[in-house]
């Protein structure tokens, strides 16, 4: 096929509204562009004039899916605006928080929103009459991370716990020595779920480009680090405009980020790329098994890099749990007073490295914001894979191509609602 | 009997409400038993413009979806707001506090004439609505209740008292007696007083009660120390598009 012209409006099994609009003649591509037509809600306005203490609850609301990284990276801006050093006990808690959504996001995304893909099936309520097992198994293990969401923060979406300072509750040690036991059991799931992403076979394609990712020297950052691109080395959070610069496209539609290329990765496989030795032993045999190693350039891969991270934050998660329950937890009261400051959170959330800035004034109300999100930083690199992807596959039968461009653009695990504040929006009339 | 056909909608939100719905888990392939979801793009591809009832989430914040949303109701039997920015507007209202030019301007600089916005408004004062699940986001519970309820042509028993009392169902010490600031005396309960017994004050997701006491309120944070100003800003967090009930 040498003639292909596709709008997909509202691409689906993604977080928001996206469009993708692709016009191929002669089997040269003449315009490839991804439209984000989420409506803009201004959240950097919104929290203009809140106070310190609130404003985390302001921007949970970016997104349902990764609030707990929302909230933990406002909290963070705002502790270094104000000079705070919050205890180990208040950052293994957060660590172990942030563990369990990544769990959460990620199965959502492998089982429920790519792995209908692979049975050629619209949704995951399309594999319930002939792979209800499957589906079950993801729902136990994604129903296991609501928990413990739920026990560390409260709830998952819009967490209530995580606050300026520390917890206003802690977990009972009882519920989370419980809670060890529930994930022993569910180990067989966990297995289970590694053999099935074993069986099912990643599109193969490779197109190598800069990966951006926290680092740091004790872990596998995703609580902190510094922003480290696998082109030219590190910068500290507070020099984040130093790595993410925004740029406007001509003729295009949404406001795009690179670095030191005309493209940029963040997410699992960015992580995976950057940091793989730190990974947990049991996270290195899963991606082993699984086929994916170290440097990995196919993008369709993200999708195993998350099942191999899954297993990572559950062992870390066993390991935190381990640590506070030794040391006993205290209930922690913490007071800050507030400042003038100016502050930079950055924090790996499942699709890739988030950042928050805040400036306060001397009664601690927030005078600026601006908030970066990984799907914004994503979307030159998806349109560069889709540039690289789409003549390769011109003599597929048209739902095919159209499979596989959706497929390129799922593995991303795009979530348009966070990032459509920093997107400039343009209907297509078609 | 043919299964009714239920499609879920987006407007501008975080999607959160229907992750919600999506964690319900087990009881959603019962559910799909007794239902046809024709319609959810967060979570399938099929798409139908054929539909009974929908369930909407987000508020209205631009001139298109002033459209998308008269489109809805006129095709649905039923329509239910789904969540905070559906049913009161929400977190969205924060912007209404400023001119729609200079929200604009905050965000996006020189480039501020490119987007369009208008103040956030819930989906009531667009359309018709026939059914309201509250909350920042809903309480997944009060969702199953109320889709069976309409499932079963009944109405649904929505409470009209406030947070406190459900607080108090809980034994929670009230956290005014900690020092901490909180909504639930004028607040419309159902989230099982989730933020309280958490130590953490209400923010007044759900609305108010049909006939809050708030000068009472106002007194009892003023005595907190707020300063009439600091109490206003409290209640606008989540109810920024209804102002003037407040004052």
């Amino acid at each position: 096929m040498h003639d292909f012209h596709v709008g997909i409006e509202h691409i689906t099994r993604v977080e928001g509204h996206g469009n993708i609009i692709i016009d191929v003649k002669e089997g040269k591509i003449r315009e490839l562009r991804m439209d984000i037509v989420e409506s803009p809600r201004f959240f950097e306005a919104m929290a203009l004039g809140r106070s310190y203490k609130e404003v985390a609850h302001i921007t949970s609301r970016i997104c349902g899916i990764c609030a707990v990284t929302h909230t933990t990276t406002s909290i963070k801006a705002i502790e270094a605006a104000l000079g705070f050093e919050p205890s180990a006990q208040t950052i293994k808690l957060r660590k172990l928080l942030l563990n369990a959504e990544f769990i959460q996001s990620h199965i959502l995304h492998v089982y429920f929103l790519t792995a209908p893909d692979f049975f050629r099936v619209g949704s995951v309520f399309g594999m319930v009459k002939d792979n209800k097992e499957i589906v079950l198994r993801g729902m136990r293990i994604k129903t296991l991370a609501n928990e413990l969401c739920a026990l560390v923060g409260g709830r998952h979406i819009h967490p209530i716990t995580l606050k300026v300072g520390c917890f206003s509750k802690n977990p009972e040690s009882k519920d989370l020595a419980a809670f060890k036991k529930k994930i022993e059991d569910l180990w067989p799931d966990i297995e289970e779920t590694v053999k099935f992403f074993k069986s099912l076979k990643t599109p193969e394609f490779e197109r190598e480009t800069e990966y951006i990712s926290l680092t740091c020297p004790e872990e596998y950052a995703l609580y902190d680090g510094n922003i480290k691109s696998s082109d030219n080395g590190e910068v500290e959070p507070s020099d984040y405009l130093d790595k993410v610069k925004e740029f406007m496209v001509p003729h295009s539609t949404s406001k795009h980020a690179k670095s030191n290329r005309d493209s940029y990765m963040v997410g699992a496989l960015a992580r995976f790329n950057n940091n793989y030795d730190q990974l947990h032993p049991k996270a290195k045999e899963v991606a082993e098994e699984l086929g994916l190693k170290q440097p990995c350039y196919n993008t369709y891969m993200n999708n195993v890099a998350q099942v191999v991270e899954t297993v990572h934050c559950f062992e870390d998660s066993i390991r935190l749990m381990d640590d506070l329950i030794s040391d006993g937890m205290t209930d922690e009261k913490i007071e800050l007073i507030p400042k003038a400051g100016h502050g930079v959170g950055a924090t790996e959330a499942p699709r890739g490295t988030l950042y928050h800035e805040h400036k306060l004034d001397d009664i601690g109300k927030i005078t600026y914001a601006n908030y970066i999100i990984p799907t914004g930083q994503n979307l030159a690199n998806i349109q560069n894979d889709l540039r690289a992807l789409v003549p390769n596959i011109l003599d597929q039968p048209r739902d095919d191509i159209i499979l596989n461009i959706e497929m390129l653009v799922r593995a991303y695990d795009p979530c348009i609602s966070c990032a459509t504040h920093l997107m400039k929006v343009k209907f297509i009339d078609e | 009997m043919t299964k009714p056909r239920v499609a879920f909608f987006s407007f501008s939100s975080c999607e959160g409400c229907q992750l919600v719905v999506l964690t319900i888990e087990e009881q959603l392939l019962e559910l799909v038993n007794l239902i046809d979801i024709v319609s959810f793009r967060e979570a399938m591809s099929e798409k139908s413009e054929d539909y009974d009832i929908a369930f909407v989430e987000g508020s209205i914040t631009r001139t298109s979806e002033i459209e998308r949303i008269k489109k809805i109701r006129d095709t649905a039997k039923v329509v239910i707001a789904l969540g905070a920015c559906a049913t009161i507007g929400g977190i969205n209202s924060l912007k209404n506090q400023f001119e729609m030019d200079k929200v604009k301007e905050i965000v996006y600089g020189k480039t501020a004439n490119d987007y369009e916005t208008i103040p956030t408004r819930p989906i009531e004062a667009v359309i018709k609505v026939d059914y309201w699940i509250q909350g920042c986001p809903i309480d997944k519970d009060e969702f199953i209740e109320v889709t069976k309820a309409i499932l079963l042509g009944k109405k649904p028993r929505i409470p009209d008292y406030p947070v406190c009392v459900e607080c108090q169902m809980r034994e929670n010490v009230c956290l005014f007696e900690k020092g901490i600031v909180c909504m639930g005396p004028v607040t419309r309960a159902g989230c099982k007083a989730i933020c309280p017994t958490y130590n953490d004050g209400c923010t007044g997701c759900r609305g108010l009660i049909d006939d809050p006491n708030l000068s009472s309120h106002k007194n009892l944070l003023s005595e907190h120390g707020l300063t009439v100003d600091e109490a206003i800003s409290q209640y606008m967090l989540f109810g920024g598009n209804s102002k003037e009930k407040y004052e």
